[in-house]
C-alpha cells in the first residue's frame, strides 16, 4: 500500500506552505510535493497603474524584502524613462540594497534557522525558536538582532522607514545619505565584522554537529543562476546573468536582462501556486537551477572584496576541483559570506565623495514602452518586467521571484529528506523538524513568490497510493 | 453689512448677514470639519462633512451653505454630528479604491488626516472597489479616478480663478467622474493652460504631478487666497 505524507505549516518561514509525502506499497518514498496555497494577485492588479507608482507598490509584496523590489522596480522604471540614472543614485541604491542582504540573511540566520543550528534538529520543538536560542545563546542571540537592526537603520536611513521604503523611483532615488548619518554607520561596522567573524567560526561547528545529515539537505547536481559584475565578480544589485552547470561549466554568460525570457520558462502546477521556472534551453526535468546566496557564491568568478574573498576560497572546497558547491545545507555558509562582503562594500561606498553630489534623479517621461529590472534579492534573482503606453500606464506585469525559483529544488530537497528519515508509514517530531528546516535552508519568502492572498502555518500528511490519509502532523 | 446676532455652540456670537455658518464659525475660531469646501472658491455643499445642527430644523445642514439668521442656535459638534461625519468618510472611502499605503499623498491628503482627526479607525460598508481608469495622458498632471471624492474643487478652481473651464462631471450618483474637455483625454485638452490650481487644491491623491513617488505630493492650496487678494484687493504678498 503506499502513503502519503503532509507537512503543514512551516514555522519560521514567511509565507504558507504544506507538505505531502507518497509513499508506495513498499513503504518507499515515491514523490512529495511542497505546495503553497497562498495567493497574490500583483501581476494583475498592477495592470493599469502607472510604472511610476510600481516601487512603491511591489515594495508591498515583502515585508522582508521590499528593498529587493524597489531595485528592481526602479530599474525596470530607468528602462522604460531610457534616460542615463545619475551614478550618486546608483551608488545609494546599492548601498541600500546592502543593506537589505546584510538584515535579511541576519534574520535567516541568527533568528530563522539558529535555533535549528546551534540546538539541533532533535531538540524540543517548545525549545527549538527564538526564546529558546535566547536561553542557549544570550549572546548570539543578540548579535544576530543588533546586526538586522543595523541593516534595518540604514535602510531607514536613506529611505525614511525601514519596511515599504518608496525611496528608490524609475531615474534615480528620492533622497540621499547625511554625513553625520554615514559616520553614524561607519562606527557601527567594526562590531558587525566581529559579529560575523563569530559567526563565520560558529559555522565550522555547526558542519560539524550536522555532518552525518548534511547530505540530506539537497545535496544534488543543479544549474545555478545569478547575476554577475562586467569582470565575473559577485554582483547584487546589476550586471549580466550567467547560468552554470552542476560541473561548474558556464551555459550562459553575459546576458541581459532584455534576454531574461531567452533563459527561463516558468512551468506551473494545479497543486501549487508557486511557479515551477526552469532554465529554458533544458526543459523542466534538466533545466532545474538553484538561486540566492549559495547559487551566487557559485556562478561569481570571485567576491571583489578582500575577506570575502579569502572565505570564499575556502568555501569552494565544498564543491571539489572547480564544481560548484552542491549542497543547499551550504546556503547558510554562503549567507554569512555574503554578510561579510556587505559590509565591506558598505564601507567602500561610504567613503566614495560620489554621496556628496545632489544629482540623485533623472528627470524623462516614457521613452520605452518596455521595462526590464533584474536585481539579486537576497533570496535570489528578482525580475520584474513591466510593458506600458506611451503614458507610462502598465499593460502587462511579469514578476519572477527568487523563492519561486528555487522550487523545484526545495521539492527535491524535501524529497531527499523523507527518503532518508520516513521510518515505516509514521510521522515523528524529527522528520517533520529536518523537512521545515530543508525548506528553511533555502530562507523562502512564500508571501511573495506566490502569485496571489492567504495566509502562513505547516502541515505535513502522509498519503498511501490509494490517496488514504495515512497520517498528519499540524504545527501553527 | 448688517450684524445679526446667533448662538454658537451656547455662545453667542456676532456675524455679517449673508455670511455662512461656517464664516461664522470659522471668525470665531469654531472648528468645522470641511472636504469640498476651500477658501476662495464658490460654495458647494457637497461633501456634507460640515453639518451641523440648527435648532428648529428636523435635519442636519451644511455649515458652508446655510446662511447664518438672526438668533440662530447652531451646534457644531455633539455624538450623533460626530456620527454622522465618520459615516460620511466611511462611505467616501467605500465608494473607489483609495489605498492609502500606496498614494502620491500618502500623509499629505486631507482625507486621510480628516479620518485621524475624526476618529474613522475602519470601514463598516463593504467596498464597491470600481475598476477605474488613470489618465496619465497629459505632460505634467495625471488624474487617478480612484482616489477622486468628488469635491468639485477642480472644476471650480479652473472655472473660478483660472477661466479655463476644462474640468466638468459626467455621469450621476456614484457613477459621477471628474472629466477634461468633455471627456477626452486631460493630454488632449485644448482648454488646459497647464497652471496646475486643480492638482494644488485637490484634497486628495486624485490629481497629481507625473512621475511623482508614494508620498511625494505636497500639495499647497493657500496660493489661492494669494492670487485672489492680488485681484480683489489689488494686495500683493508672498
Ligand atoms: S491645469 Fe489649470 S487649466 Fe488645466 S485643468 Fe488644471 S486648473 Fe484647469
Ligand atoms: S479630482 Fe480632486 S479636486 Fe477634483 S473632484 Fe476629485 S478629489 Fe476633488
Ligand atoms: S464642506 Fe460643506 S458640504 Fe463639503
Amino acid at each position: 500500500m503506499s502513503k502519503t505524507i503532509t507537512i503543514e505549516p512551516v514555522t519560521r518561514i514567511e509565507g504558507h506552505a504544506k507538505i505531502s509525502i507518497m509513499l508506495d506499497d513498499s513503504g518507499r518514498v515515491v514523490d512529495s510535493r511542497f505546495h503553497v496555497t497562498e495567493f497574490r494577485g500583483f501581476e494583475k492588479f498592477c495592470v493599469g497603474r502607472s510604472f511610476w507608482e510600481m516601487p512603491g507598490i511591489t515594495a508591498r509584496i515583502c515585508g522582508i524584502c521590499p528593498v529587493s523590489h524597489l531595485m528592481a522596480s526602479s530599474k525596470a522604471g530607468d528602462m522604460i524613462l531610457g534616460v542615463r540614472t545619475p551614478a550618486p543614485a546608483v551608488a545609494l541604491r546599492r548601498l541600500m540594497n546592502y543593506a537589505q542582504l546584510v538584515q535579511s540573511h541576519a534574520l535567516s540566520f541568527f533568528l530563522l534557522s539558529g535555533p535549528d543550528l546551534i540546538l539541533g534538529m532533535d531538540a524540543d520543538p517548545l525549545q527549538r525558536n527564538m526564546a529558546g536560542l535566547i536561553a542557549a545563546n544570550p549572546d548570539l542571540a543578540r548579535a544576530g538582532i543588533r546586526m538586522r537592526a543595523f541593516g534595518q537603520q540604514l535602510i531607514r536611513m536613506l529611505g525614511d522607514r525601514s519596511v515599504h521604503p518608496s525611496w528608490a523611483v524609475p531615474g534615480g532615488v528620492r533622497k540621499s545619505l547625511g554625513s553625520d548619518q554615514r559616520d553614524q554607520v561607519l562606527k557601527q561596522l567594526p562590531e558587525m565584522h566581529a559579529t560575523i567573524n563569530i559567526a563565520l567560526d560558529l559555522m565550522k561547528d555547526i558542519h560539524d554537529s550536522f555532518s552525518t545529515e548534511i547530505d540530506a539537505y539537497g545535496e544534488f547536481p543543479s544549474l545555478f543562476m545569478g547575476l554577475v559584475g562586467e569582470d565575473g565578480g559577485l554582483e547584487h544589485y546589476d550586471g549580466k546573468l550567467r547560468v552554470i552547470d552542476a560541473e561548474g561549466k558556464i551555459l550562459e554568460d553575459g546576458a541581459a536582462p532584455e534576454d531574461y525570457q531567452r533563459l527561463i520558462a516558468e512551468g506551473e502546477q494545479k497543486w501549487s501556486y508557486l511557479k515551477f521556472p526552469y532554465y529554458r534551453p533544458l526543459g523542466p526535468e534538466q533545466g532545474m537551477y538553484r538561486v540566492g546566496p549559495l547559487a551566487r557564491l557559485n556562478v561569481c568568478d570571485f567576491a571583489g572584496t578582500p575577506k570575502a574573498d579569502r572565505e570564499l576560497r575556502q568555501f569552494r572546497h565544498y564543491g571539489g576541483q572547480g564544481k560548484p558547491v552542491s549542497g543547499s545545507f551550504y546556503y547558510h555558509h554562503a549567507r554569512l559570506i555574503e554578510i561579510l562582503h556587505a559590509l565591506e562594500r558598505i564601507e567602500e561606498i561610504l567613503g566614495d565623495d560620489i554621496l556628496i553630489d545632489h544629482h540623485i534623479r533623472s528627470q524623462a517621461g516614457v521613452n520605452q514602452n518596455i521595462g526590464i529590472g533584474i536585481s539579486e534579492a537576497p533570496r535570489g534573482t528578482l525580475f520584474h518586467h513591466y510593458r506600458v503606453d506611451d503614458n507610462g500606464i502598465l499593460e502587462d506585469v511579469n514578476l519572477i521571484i527568487a523563492t519561486g525559483q528555487n522550487n523545484l529544488a526545495m521539492n527535491r530537497t524535501v524529497r531527499q529528506l523523507a527518503e532518508r528519515f520516513i521510518r515505516g508509514d509514521k510521522l515523528d517530531q524529527g522528520l517533520l523538524n529536518r523537512v521545515e528546516h530543508g525548506i528553511r535552508v533555502y530562507d523562502p519568502c512564500l508571501s511573495c513568490s506566490t502569485h496571489e492572498a492567504g495566509r502562513m502555518p505547516l502541515q505535513v500528511q502522509l498519503f498511501s497510493a490509494r490517496g488514504e490519509l495515512l497520517d498528519e502532523v499540524k504545527r501553527c | 453689512m448688517p450684524v445679526i446676532t446667533l448662538t454658537i455652540d451656547e455662545e453667542l456670537v456676532s456675524a455679517r448677514a449673508g455670511q455662512s455658518i461656517l464664516e461664522a464659525c470659522r471668525d470665531h475660531e469654531i472648528k468645522i470639519p470641511t472636504l469640498c469646501h476651500l477658501d476662495g472658491l464658490s460654495a458647494r455643499g457637497g461633501c456634507r462633512l460640515c453639518l451641523v445642527a440648527v435648532a428648529g430644523s428636523p435635519r442636519l445642514l451644511p455649515a458652508c451653505t446655510t446662511a447664518v439668521q438672526e438668533n440662530m442656535v447652531v451646534t457644531t459638534s455633539n455624538e450623533k454630528i460626530e456620527r454622522y461625519r465618520r459615516m460620511i468618510l466611511e462611505l467616501t472611502f467605500a465608494e473607489r479604491n483609495h489605498t492609502c499605503a500606496v498614494c502620491v499623498s500618502n500623509e499629505n491628503c486631507e482625507l486621510q488626516t480628516l479620518a485621524a482627526e475624526l476618529g474613522m479607525d475602519h470601514v463598516r460598508y463593504d467596498y464597491l472597489n470600481p475598476d477605474l481608469p488613470l489618465d496619465t495622458s497629459h505632460e505634467r498632471y495625471g488624474v487617478d479616478h480612484n482616489r477622486c471624492l468628488l469635491c468639485l474643487r477642480c472644476v471650480r478652481v479652473c472655472d473660478e480663478v483660472e477661466g479655463a473651464h476644462t474640468w466638468d462631471v459626467k455621469g450621476r450618483g456614484i457613477k459621477s467622474q471628474v472629466i477634461t474637455d468633455l471627456n477626452r483625454p486631460w493630454g488632449a485638452s485644448e482648454s488646459c493652460t497647464e497652471c496646475g490650481k486643480c492638482v494644488e487644491v485637490c484634497p486628495t491623491g486624485a490629481l497629481f504631478t507625473k512621475g511623482s513617488a508614494v508620498a511625494e505630493m505636497k500639495k499647497e492650496a493657500s496660493f489661492l487666497r494669494r492670487i485672489l487678494d492680488g485681484r480683489e484687493k489689488r494686495q500683493w504678498r508672498r
